[in-house]
């Protein structure tokens, strides 16, 4: 509470003195939500077991903010995505957004004592548009490689786009998505997530976070 | 080769030439009357996608009856010491094979870091138990014939389920003798021991998996799919970097987002020496397993946010 309160009075007074607004670069950025998430879920005792709710909070309060869902689901729609009406769109998007939800609360349970390390970025300050590396180091095996996506919104970044062990989420959902859309139209498509969704919904994550 | 080594690679070929029986090239698109698949064109990186369903559907059984069951006890009722002995021990074996891969691809670096690996891991880490390694700054990596193939350009033909080692490609089955002759646990002599040390190894990685592979199950809407396009995007990932001489992942252009048939070069290739049924780590690792970003660490890293003041930017 009271370090937001700082954070504004700070913000405000970059303002008043009339200094540029401080732009953070989509590296430090990153850097820091995954700190964040990194470190609540390694110091909570309820998300290392699995509280479904406790997880969804952290998702949505850390991540949601920060993902360009609507990007994603246009980019994972292909072709179809100009097919449908608004109405659909948004729906889509929802949907999407909540399988993603799920899915990340699901990886979010699993996380016991990984670090990440960050490559070294190869955009240009002034790119809209650029891919942040890193890895995940784990006791077992390989670093696994992370890499993100981030489009320029207003002063910050948002991701649209992630990559791990070299494919992109978008990309893989692609033929997911024409699959089903070729199979029953958006609607079906839309109908195969949001079943999807209520399922996972109510199976709750506890079962995947200890196995 | 060993007579299972044998048998599998028999099995390969017969889906092979069972496959190439029908299709031809992988350019052309024909229709089938195969439900599975979407609509008239079929995608023209899996011609045999028929073929590799009922044999994804196979794997999938002898996981879910057979593997996974034992995996899971593995996982919760071995040690974590002895989980990490097991892991650590056929790993230390695997990175000889890394090693010749690497130096094949002309990673210089890396093939002599793997060796190192070995060798240290041999006596220092007590045969290969211990991964003193990885802490001592010599990563791990994993090589297999089939990536030294695609580095020196082979294509990667179609995408190919094997029976009971997953996904794969054309120039990765092909290339999968070549693991095995170069995986030294190939050439134990008491078969018996050989066999159930490669029993174990496979129980280990598959429990090293169950995470990822649950997670998997809730992402994908079709699992098949799912799994295919992940693992040939990772395949072609892996040869393109490889492709880079030095240390830092290559920089790959953005593909182009709005074709919707684009898809990255399919220079895929297989897995080589790990054998992992139906559920190959690497590509039951990928799908989110998004340890959620975090964390600080140390090397490569820019100076932190550097404020870049910008007017123009406020809206």
């Amino acid at each position: 509470m009271f370090k937001k309160f700082i954070a504004i009075l700070t913000l405000g007074m970059l303002g008043f003195t009339g200094a540029a607004v401080a732009q953070e670069a989509p590296d430090a950025f990153i850097k820091r939500i995954s700190q964040e998430v990194l470190e609540t879920a390694k110091s909570d005792k309820e998300i290392q077991s699995g509280n479904q709710q406790k997880i969804l909070d952290v998702v949505q309060s850390k991540i949601l903010p920060n993902v360009d869902f609507q990007r994603m689901t246009a980019l994972a729609a292909g072709r179809y995505w100009r097919e449908a009406t608004p109405e659909q769109q948004k729906r889509l998007t929802e949907e999407f957004r909540d399988l993603l939800v799920y899915t990340y609360a699901g990886a979010i349970a699993q996380i016991r004592d990984q670090q990440l390390e960050f490559k070294p970025m190869r955009n240009d300050p002034s790119d809209t548009d650029v891919e942040v590396r890193s890895q995940v180091v784990q006791q077992r095996g390989e670093p696994i490689q992370l890499n993100y996506r981030l489009t320029k919104s207003g002063n910050s970044w948002k991701i649209y786009d992630l990559n791990v062990l070299g494919a992109w989420l978008v990309e893989t959902y692609k033929g997911n998505f024409a699959s089903e859309i070729s199979k029953g139209g958006i609607d079906g498509l839309i109908k195969t997530l949001s079943d999807r969704n209520k399922k996972l919904s109510a199976n709750g994550i506890a079962k995947n976070a200890k196995s | 080769m060993s007579p299972l080594g044998r048998l599998l690679l028999a099995l390969s070929m017969v889906a092979i030439l069972s496959g190439c029986a029908t299709t031809t090239s992988t350019s052309t698109s024909t229709s089938t009357s195969d439900s599975a698949s979407t609509s008239a064109a079929k995608n023209p990186v899996d011609p045999f996608e028929k073929f590799n369903r009922t044999m994804f559907n196979f794997n999938d059984k002898v996981d879910e009856y057979a593997l996974k069951p034992v995996a899971t006890a593995y996982k919760r009722v071995i040690p974590s010491f002895v989980q990490t002995g097991v892991y650590n021990f056929f790993g230390n074996l695997g990175d000889v094979w890394t090693a010749v891969n690497n130096l094949l691809q002309g990673r210089m670096v890396d093939g002599v870091s793997d060796m190192m690996r070995f060798t240290f891991n041999s006596t220092f880490g007590l045969g290969g138990l211990i991964d003193i390694s990885s802490d001592a700054g010599l990563p791990k990596h994993t090589q297999d014939f089939g990536a030294t193939l695609g580095v020196w350009g082979v294509q990667s033909g179609p995408y190919i389920v094997l029976p009971l080692l997953g996904p794969s490609t054309v120039r990765d089955s092909a290339a999968l003798p070549a693991d095995f002759a170069g995986n030294p646990w190939t050439y134990v002599t008491p078969y018996t021991t050989r066999y159930l040390g490669t029993t174990l190894r496979i129980i280990d990685l598959r429990a090293g998996v169950l995470d990822a592979s649950n997670l998997i199950e809730e992402a994908a809407l079709d699992r098949y799919e799912f799994i295919r396009d992940a693992y040939l995007q990772r395949r072609a990932s892996k040869i393109s970097s490889n492709r880079e001489r030095g240390a830092d992942d290559a920089y790959r252009a953005l593909p182009d987002d709005d074709d919707p048939d684009s898809k990255t070069d399919n220079d895929s290739s297989s897995k080589g020496g790990s054998a992992a049924p139906s559920a190959e780590p690497a590509t039951k690792g990928n799908a989110q397993q998004e340890n959620a970003p975090a964390a600080p660490a140390a090397s490569g890293s820019q100076p932190a946010s550097i404020p870049a003041p910008d007017a123009d930017t406020r809206k």
